[in-house]
């Protein structure tokens, strides 16, 4: 209605001609209506430019809490280029977010093609299935916790029930980020079976009966058409796990604080010690310029990857 | 000659005087009202109190509606957990703007730090005030341990004291009695204890305490105070933690959590360890003394009636306790001191503390807690406990040094101690941890 409006009021002016819309709205057009972005550039400039540029300008600085600040140049950085710490708490990083992408997007693709099939009490095993995913992460890692306990958990319990060795699941540094993984995984498959349940619902039928047609087995009818069709929606459900599994947080800090030692010390979790447990506010500033552009090589690979299995 | 008539000068002068001591001498006359302590005085206003996840917390927020009833003071409190408390208020106070009026700290990591930046007031002027001061608050009823703890190194009292905490050693009698052992007297003893008690093949371990990094040290310190040996030395605050002393203790604590202690220990905090204990398995459990209420009830425990309260055994130089502590300050940039000043006193009266001593949640910093027949009567723990906690105070040493970046100096030689239950060499774990560390102490102190 509103635009309606605009056109014909444009029109009037003779400055919005019907044929060339974006084209000529000229000088006119912007000084009459940029004003109505400006609130939301304000906002915009106000919670994600000015953090960005302060947190930048701190990074340049040598400054903790209840100290002196000093500009200190780009020591921050070449520091953290040899803090043996910060090197290990990126591969721990890189560990977890690859399990912790693979894992579900592998079991939530194959619970989708589950699900997509039809069977009796499908809709209430699938919302079933989706019920982890409605769960606050801190309370699933608190109740994770008391599962991971090694004499008293419920998982070495079952365990031992089934005549297997305990485990000390969060409680060795060689376990540990497995075990964390496994506490995404039931987290977040659902996210993913959701994902690529859509996919599956939006593919066409068609190629599916010319398949049977020409005798296609069931597995090539996957690898040559399903596949391809659900890909691009593997590749959105594998940036999405990505960038929040970079950004885990919650449920590593609750579980192990990232320990035992800093086995489990992922950047968010260095960062968040360098912040608000040692108060360098400084150098934490240069962890989390150098963890944003992780974030964003690593999304615009997959993006990349996503563009690359558009359907043509 | 002087005219003895009022000038215009020094007419104003006086009106101006008047109109500015009238309020005053209103306060002072609600104060001596009817010649007793006026509580009343800030009656109507509201001040906010931000509190640790604690017994000490919860016992405070349980009794707030009498201060209220008691001064015409709202108090709203929050009640968070103590690793983000201490967070917060970090950040809050160096915003300049702290949103609120009253605020409880941990000394042992945060005194130093607020000592240096004197984000509190400091509270001999307002004890010395007698029309705020209760003449029945008794501050010479304050134990030495905990005024020790509640003073900076320039003297200023910037907190009143709420609770001390000393380490001691929870027993299983059972399982002692099982083995034919007494309560260990020594170090060497406690080893000797802990490997008799120790049977993998059953699931019984004879010992437990903290592993995890960070919440470990005070284990690793309990052993160094043994040696008469301090991780910083208080005078000249240089690190004290390559010493055969410190290594010696590190050995301790790497020999009982790695020996005799249930698998997974390097990830033990306090509350896997009580959970540990508290099933019957364990023999020895070294921690703070505010852990016995949970142990001593049957709906948590399994072990009720038959823990004893073990003060710490001598070391090889020395017998202390680690002690910890927390305090009860205003923030200087409150706007309502006063009343602010009024709930701390109150927070740390003879009733409150009696109350924190029979909720057995804390052992206040009050002598007339612990002489008082009554109070003694409602204590709900075993009197073993109470002689544990009067013994272990009086034995007390602060278990951690008193430096502004305490977290990074737990983080730094916690990990090392994890390490070490790990296998890794005592003495290779405290150097590298005091090359790492040496650097931020000095650059704390400059």
């Amino acid at each position: 209605m509103c635009s309606v409006c605009i056109m014909s009021a444009a029109e009037i002016d003779g400055e919005l001609p019907r044929d060339a819309p974006g084209v000529a709205r000229g000088r006119g057009f912007r000084h009459r209506y940029l004003p109505f972005a400006y609130p939301a550039l304000a906002i915009t400039a106000a919670v994600i430019v000015f953090p960005w540029i302060f947190t930048i300008y701190m990074s340049l600085h040598d400054w903790k809490i209840g100290q002196r600040r000093e500009f200190v140049g780009l020591s921050n950085f070449s520091r953290l280029a040899g803090d043996p710490r910060f090197l290990e708490s990126i591969g721990h990083t890189l560990y977890f977010t690859a399990l912790s992408v693979a894992l579900p997007v592998a079991i939530g693709t194959a619970a989708a093609l589950i699900f997509n099939e039809r069977f009796p009490l499908r809709g209430l095993f699938r919302a079933i299935f989706i019920l982890p995913m409605m769960a606050t992460p801190v309370a699933v890692a608190l109740v994770w916790t008391m599962m991971f306990h090694p004499q008293l958990g419920v998982l070495n319990y079952i365990l031992t029930k089934f005549g297997l060795p305990p485990q000390l699941w969060v409680y060795s540094p060689e376990t540990v980020i497995p075990s964390l993984v496994l506490v995404e995984v039931w987290h977040w498959t659902p996210l993913v079976m959701l994902i690529v349940l859509g996919g599956l619902a939006s593919a066409p039928t068609e190629p599916y009966d010319s398949a049977k047609i020409d005798g296609a087995s069931a597995w090539q009818m996957f690898r040559h058409i399903t596949l391809p069709l659900i890909l691009p929606f593997i590749l959105v459900a594998s940036v999405i796990r990505t960038i929040d599994a970079l950004k885990a947080f919650d449920t590593i800090f609750v579980i192990t604080q990232g320990g035992p030692g800093t086995a489990s010390e992922t950047i968010n979790l260095f960062l968040y010690l360098q912040a608000f447990s040692f108060y360098n506010i400084g150098y934490a500033s240069a962890v989390t310029i150098v963890f944003f552009v992780l974030i964003v090589l690593l999304a615009m690979v997959l993006l990349w990857l996503r563009q690359k299995a558009k359907w043509t | 000659m002087k005219s003895s008539k009022m000038d215009r000068r020094t007419f104003i002068q006086a009106t101006a005087f008047g109109a500015l001591a009238a309020p005053m001498l209103n306060v002072r006359s609600a104060y001596s009202q009817g010649g007793a302590f006026n509580w009343k005085r800030f009656s109507g206003q509201s001040i906010e109190v931000s509190l640790t996840l604690s017994p000490r917390g919860d016992l405070l927020r349980k009794h707030e509606r009498e201060f209220t009833e008691l001064t015409g003071i709202k108090v709203g409190s929050e009640i968070v957990p103590e690793q983000q408390h201490r967070q917060q208020a970090v950040i809050q106070f160096n915003s300049g703007n702290p949103q609120f009026d009253v605020i409880t700290i941990s000394w042992h990591v945060q005194k130093r730090l607020f000592g240096k930046s004197k984000w509190l007031v400091d509270m001999k002027p307002l004890l010395a005030d007698a029309s705020l001061t209760a003449p029945d608050y008794d501050f010479s009823d304050f134990t030495a341990g905990g005024l020790r703890w509640a003073v900076q190194g320039d003297g200023r009292m910037d907190t009143l004291p709420l609770n001390i905490d000393p380490w001691m050693i929870y027993w299983n009698k059972e399982l002692f009695a099982a083995k034919g052992l007494a309560f260990p007297k020594t170090f060497e003893e406690i080893v000797m204890a802990a490997e008799k008690l120790t049977d993998k093949s059953a699931g019984q371990y004879g010992w437990v305490s903290r592993g995890l990094k960070n919440a470990n040290v005070p284990v690793w310190t309990s052993f160094m105070l043994g040696h008469d040996m301090d991780p910083v030395n208080p005078k000249t605050i240089k690190l004290q933690t390559t010493t055969p002393e410190a290594i010696a203790a590190a050995e301790y604590y790497k020999k009982l959590n790695k020996e005799f202690a249930p698998p997974g220990t390097v990830g033990f905090n306090w509350n896997e360890s009580q959970t540990s204990f508290s099933q019957g398995k364990i023999g020895m459990w070294l921690d703070g003394i505010g852990f016995a209420p949970p142990l001593e009830d049957p709906a948590k425990s399994r072990v009720v009636g038959k823990v004893g309260y073990g003060i710490m055994p001598a070391g090889p130089k020395a017998r202390h306790s680690a002690t910890f502590g927390d305090g009860i300050g205003v923030p200087v940039a409150s706007k309502k001191k006063e009343a602010a000043y009024l709930y701390c006193q109150w927070a740390t009266s003879k009733l409150m503390c009696a109350r924190l001593l029979q909720s057995g949640g804390g052992s206040p910093c009050r002598g007339s807690a612990y002489s008082d027949k009554d109070v003694i009567a409602g204590l709900k723990l075993p009197r073993e406990w109470l002689t544990c906690l009067q013994e272990s105070t009086a034995i007390g040493r602060p278990g951690l040094p008193e430096i502004s970046p305490v977290t990074e100096f737990r983080d730094v030689f916690g990990v090392g101690l994890t390490n070490m239950i790990g296998g890794a060499d005592a003495k290779a774990e405290l150097t590298k941890a005091t090359e790492a560390f040496t650097p931020v102490l000095a650059k704390s102190e400059a």
